[in-house]
């Protein structure tokens, strides 16, 4: 018998148990240590599609829409299921060359063969009407259809802003909230409330095979999330009113703000020259966008908050105000006016346009008297008892109380604060302590260093009629359905003036619109309150300013209007808020019709702009601009006084 | 005699053995729907699938395996010679006549079923070594009847080999358990092929073999130190290190010059030396991931989605543990071991009852190549051996594959039943 090696089975019996122990050790590793490959499992197989949120629309304030969502189709192809393709057909349909095909269809299987990838983007609906028609033909080709903005009335651009696809930095910072190929706000209220507008995007769970093709829903929908629609927002804009003045400021650089005293909400918002908001959606949106950029009147500019001027004798107003506050003068206060203001010892002078000899502050302001103001800002800088820099920094604190020098707080991305010096700027400028009202004098009549945005003086505005405070100045009233307003809006901010400061005030600007320097533009029925300003420009035309509230008492609406490179103030800027403001107070329009006519045909825009820009246009953006501005009016001697005209000016001059 | 045999050889039968070989069949046929399952068309038994083909494959085993119960034991014993001549002559006539499936040439069409010869190859070979052994059971194990009992393992190794399936033709050499437990191989020689595989990974492993040699040395020299005292043992030690200092340095030119790229790259992946999951490694790799995503219970029974969605190649061939591990989890796929090591055992026991030599040596040579495809491949499909593609017994899906399994196992069962009748 051959069984003398029985004992060999233990060996190989123990072979047996040893490789079995190893395989359960090994699959205790894969399957209970290491999680790893239920991960990589879950990515083999779950696609996470992204369900698009409906981007929240923009109501005005009364319920009309400004913004809303389109659809626009998406063409996809799934490339290995393209079949018999009738390809001349389809280039056609979609109004494309042969290469062009080729091209996409190569892009596309390089993408993937089995997964669909978009062919075409943003087909309009009349294409897609056509292309449906003959779709059955075109196997491997799908529509999706997903919606853009829309803008009805194609309006109020640099309020809406734009939303544009996300760069890698916006993706970075929202810590992977946006994906690449997501849009998202980038100016405007658009921007502005973002993270309410875009609502929150859903998720589907879809299970792929190994090629990628499409087997169903992940665990039945367990972990799917719906796509939440954004936050509908009620704007305070007036769609009515923001039409009218976007047609009045029509081939004319400026702004037009209008406000809502008793609120901040902004009535109306214009940035000119303005651009359809439609241009930045859809295909050729990259074009378009270049062009704008590179238009020499700087449509994407906003100049309501970006733009800061002089604001010329509108400025008259707020020194006055302040002036009475800080007690150095009382209505009854009375210069005399010989046509101009003496300074530096008699040695130079500030021009009136008037002789009006003696002058109250009523008078002051409504024939905007230069040397009244220039008394008053001597008063307030050389007899308060102090250094010329200390009183100079009280007179600027009652001025930053007014919302000046600094950004107001406005719901829109890139507000700028305006210029607004303080006594050290002066001292270093002048290289010692010793000036005084002299130096600066210019300021007196809102000239020389000072620059004030349009909202800030549609604002300053708002606290005259208010007399005495303001709410910041906003754009969006209500916010989602239960219309929140933001809290930082409802907070009333006191300009530092007595009330009792601003009857004369008043009075002078009312008078101003009956039988003063805007004499032309006053409004039947409706007592309108307002100032001019001719802002002088060393540049070329003078900038027209017009501010003013109304109706006197209770007011409703608090507007300025800038245009730049117009002229006189009462010729160009007070007729257009005029119209304004009694379109909105009365929905008419009263004023005759060869001044209507005039606006709405005067093109203003600077003759050297129409051109395209140049090459030296790109290259002139300091060194010109810095030289020294011969002043009349002004005994600054500095060098490199800053300009106060928009940027725009002083890239071109 | 004759009559009483026949009356109760269900009584003989090792129920067992034939439970266990009918769970693993169905546990097959299971896995094989939940592999290819499509919720689109979940009839049962459409012969359109994989699985209702294999309930047709699993029903013509039972016919099969009963048939081989109740032909006489001694009808098999005396056809041995002639079957093996029979699966030779196959095994050529695939090399010319054969289809090509898959790069191997393992395949000769019948009708709309194929037939793949190399799978009855191991019955036949085991088949015959049990009846040549069994003839030389008066000697002493010898070197003569080992050279030989070689031979029929190497002519149809040599054959599959031309196909060429490296897989199945490696699985004959599992039949080295056979001539262990006969005696014709030491146990030295066992150590012996444990210490060539370690040197072989280790070869490959380090970079360096020059190393590797030094290695060697220092512990050859240090353990020549410690015995220093036995002469004996300091022969074999220093005969031991020149033959491993030789063979590391052949290692590494086989490697590069006899193994093909395939097959490198397989090897390469084991040892980690090599990464690439999209590529070369990409069986590997889904299939690791597979089974690691099936967790402590798994995913539950049609819920598996790596192999489902076919992320897994080959899944329910030769990938179907996949199946299990990502479907049954941790415990599912230790019951599937536990399964086979049972029967593995059961095997080896009902081996030692055998009272002849012929039946003892071929339950020992079902024993191995059960073991060998048992551990090649879970192994392979858990990364701790190189991708080879051999079924696993009983549950992969395949004609050829279930019906030489269970013939191998219904002999063995044949030949215990008949055991009280029969003696040497």
């Amino acid at each position: 018998m051959g069984n003398s090696f029985f004992e060999r089975k233990y060996v190989i019996l123990g072979i047996f148990i040893t490789i079995a122990i190893v395989i359960v050790a090994r699959l205790f590793y894969l399957q209970i240590i290491d999680d790893s490959y239920l991960l990589s499992a879950n990515n083999n197989v779950v696609r996470k599609i992204a369900v698009y949120p409906a981007r929240g629309i923009i109501l005005d304030r009364n319920g009309k829409i400004l913004v809303q969502n389109e659809p626009v189709y998406d063409i996809l192809v799934t490339p290995r299921e393209v079949k018999d393709l009738d390809t001349a057909l389809l280039c056609q349909l979609l109004d494309m060359d042969r290469n062009d095909f080729q091209e996409r269809m190569d892009k596309a299987r390089a993408h993937s063969p089995y997964r669909s990838s978009p062919f075409e983007k943003m087909v309009s609906t009349e294409t897609y009407a056509r292309f449906q028609e003959h779709q059955y033909k075109f196997k491997g080709f799908y529509v999706q259809n997903r919606t853009v903005r829309s803008y009805p009335d194609s309006l109020a651009a640099h309020f809406l802003g734009y939303i544009q696809e996300v760069n890698d930095r916006d993706i970075e910072r929202s810590n992977g909230f946006y994906r690449p190929g997501d849009y998202i706000g980038a100016s405007g209220v658009e921007r502005s409330y973002e993270e309410l507008l875009r609502g929150h995007r859903g998720v589907k769970n879809l299970m792929v095979d190994a090629l990628n093709r499409p087997k169903g829903v992940f665990m039945d929908g367990k972990y799917d999330t719906l796509a939440v629609s954004g936050e509908g927002l009620v704007s305070s804009l007036d769609k009515d009113l923001q039409l009218l003045a976007e047609r009045l400021m029509k081939n004319k650089m400026g702004s037009v703000v209008a406000i809502e005293p008793s609120t901040g909400e902004i009535l109306t918002f214009v940035s000119s020259p303005a651009y359809d908001p439609n241009l930045m959606v859809g295909k050729e949106r990259g074009n378009n966008y270049m062009e704008l950029l590179h238009d020499p009147t700087k449509p994407l500019f906003i100049r309501p908050i970006q733009a800061s001027y002089p604001p010329g004798s509108v400025f008259k107003v707020v020194s006055a105000l302040i002036a009475q506050q800080a007690g150095v003068i009382t209505p009854h206060t009375i210069f005399n006016c010989p046509g101009g203001y003496r300074y530096g010892g008699g040695r130079a002078i500030m021009r009136c346009t008037h002789v009006d000899g003696p002058t109250d502050l009523v008078k002051s302001i409504q024939r905007s008297c230069n040397t009244y103001y220039g008394h008053v800002y001597a008063k307030m800088i050389d007899s308060r008892g102090m250094s010329g820099p200390k009183a100079y920094d009280l007179w600027r604190e009652g001025l930053t109380k007014f919302g000046l020098g600094a950004p107001l707080g406005i719901d829109l991305p890139g507000e700028k604060g305006g210029f607004l010096p303080s006594a050290s700027y002066h001292t270093k400028n002048y290289g010692n302590e010793k000036w005084g009202s002299s130096f600066t004098i210019s300021l007196s009549i809102g000239q020389g260093q000072l620059g004030i945005t349009p909202l800030q003086m549609a604002n300053l505005m708002a606290i005259v009629a208010n007399r005495g405070f303001y709410y910041r100045p906003h754009l969006i009233k209500g916010i989602g359905e239960k219309q929140i307003v933001k809290e930082e809006f409802t907070e009333k901010i006191w300009a530092g003036v007595d009330e009792k400061h601003y009857e004369p005030v008043i009075e002078g600007m009312s008078r101003a619109v009956s039988s003063g320097t805007a004499a032309g533009s006053k409004i039947k029925d409706i007592e309108m309150c307002g100032k001019t300003g001719t802002v002088q420009n060393p540049h070329g035309e003078n900038h027209a300013v017009f501010f003013a509230f109304a109706p006197r008492v209770n007011p409703k609406i608090a507007i300025a209007v800038f245009v730049e490179n117009a002229g006189y103030g009462g010729v160009w800027a007070a007729p257009i808020a005029s119209m304004l403001v009694e379109k909105y107070i009365n929905d008419t329009i009263s004023l005759p019709k060869y001044i209507q006519d005039r606006i709405y045909n005067a093109d203003l825009l600077p003759k050297t702009l129409s051109k395209p820009p140049s090459q030296e246009t790109k290259v002139s953006t300091t060194a010109s601009t810095r030289s020294d501005h011969k002043h009349t009016l002004s005994p600054d001697h500095t060098p490199n006084l800053l300009v106060h005209h928009s940027q725009i000016r002083r890239q071109y001059d | 005699m004759t009559r009483m045999r026949h009356s109760n050889f269900l009584g003989n039968l090792d129920w067992m053995t034939v439970c266990l070989w009918f769970i693993l069949c169905v546990i097959g046929w299971f896995n094989i729907r939940a592999a290819v399952y499509d919720p689109a068309h979940p009839g049962l038994f459409s012969l359109e699938t994989n699985y209702g083909k294999q309930s047709l494959y699993i029903f013509t085993a039972i016919i099969i395996g009963f048939a081989i119960l109740i032909i006489d034991q001694r009808f098999f014993i005396s056809t041995t010679p002639f079957f093996y001549i029979l699966v030779i002559l196959l095994l050529v006539a695939v090399l010319v006549i054969g289809r090509n499936v898959g790069g191997n040439q393992a395949w000769i069409p019948l009708g709309s079923f194929r037939l793949q010869p190399s799978e009855f190859g191991k019955l036949a070979t085991c088949l015959l070594l049990a009846y040549y052994l069994n003839t030389q059971t008066n000697k002493t194990p010898n070197l003569n009847t080992l050279m030989v009992g070689c031979c029929i393992i190497l002519l149809p190794v040599f054959l599959v080999m031309l196909q060429p399936d490296t897989g199945s033709a490696l699985a004959f050499f599992s039949l080295i358990f056979v001539f262990y437990r006969e005696g014709y191989v030491s146990n030295s020689v066992l150590i012996f092929i444990a210490l060539a595989i370690l040197l072989f990974v280790l070869a490959l492993l380090i970079p360096n073999q020059w190393l590797l040699v030094a290695g060697i040395t220092l512990l050859c020299a240090a353990a020549a130190y410690f015995m220093r005292r036995k002469r004996k043992y300091i022969l074999r030690i220093i005969f031991l290190y020149l033959a491993s200092a030789v063979y590391i340095l052949c290692v590494d030119f086989a490697y590069e010059n006899i193994l093909q790229p395939h097959q490198r790259n397989r090897i390469d992946i084991i040892l980690g030396k090599m990464d690439d999951p999209r590529g070369q490694g990409y069986n590997l790799n889904q299939s690791k991931i597979a089974i690691g995503s099936g967790k402590l219970f798994g995913k539950g029974y049609l819920q598996g989605t790596q192999t489902k969605y076919n992320f897994v190649p080959e899944q329910s061939t030769d990938f179907i543990f996949c199946t299990i591990g990502e479907e049954w989890g941790f415990m599912g796929s230790v019951v599937l071991i536990l399964l086979y090591l049972v029967l593995l055992m059961r095997i080896v026991h009902i081996a030692e009852r055998q009272r002849t030599v012929f039946a003892r040596i071929y339950a020992y040579g079902v024993a191995s190549i059960l073991f060998f495809h048992f551990f090649i491949n879970i192994g392979m499909t858990i990364g701790i051996v190189p991708v080879i593609g051999i079924p696993l017994p009983f549950i992969s899906y395949g004609g050829s594959s279930l019906w030489s399994f269970t013939i191998l196992l219904f002999l063995l069962l044949r030949f215990d039943s008949a055991r009280k009748g029969l003696s040497n």
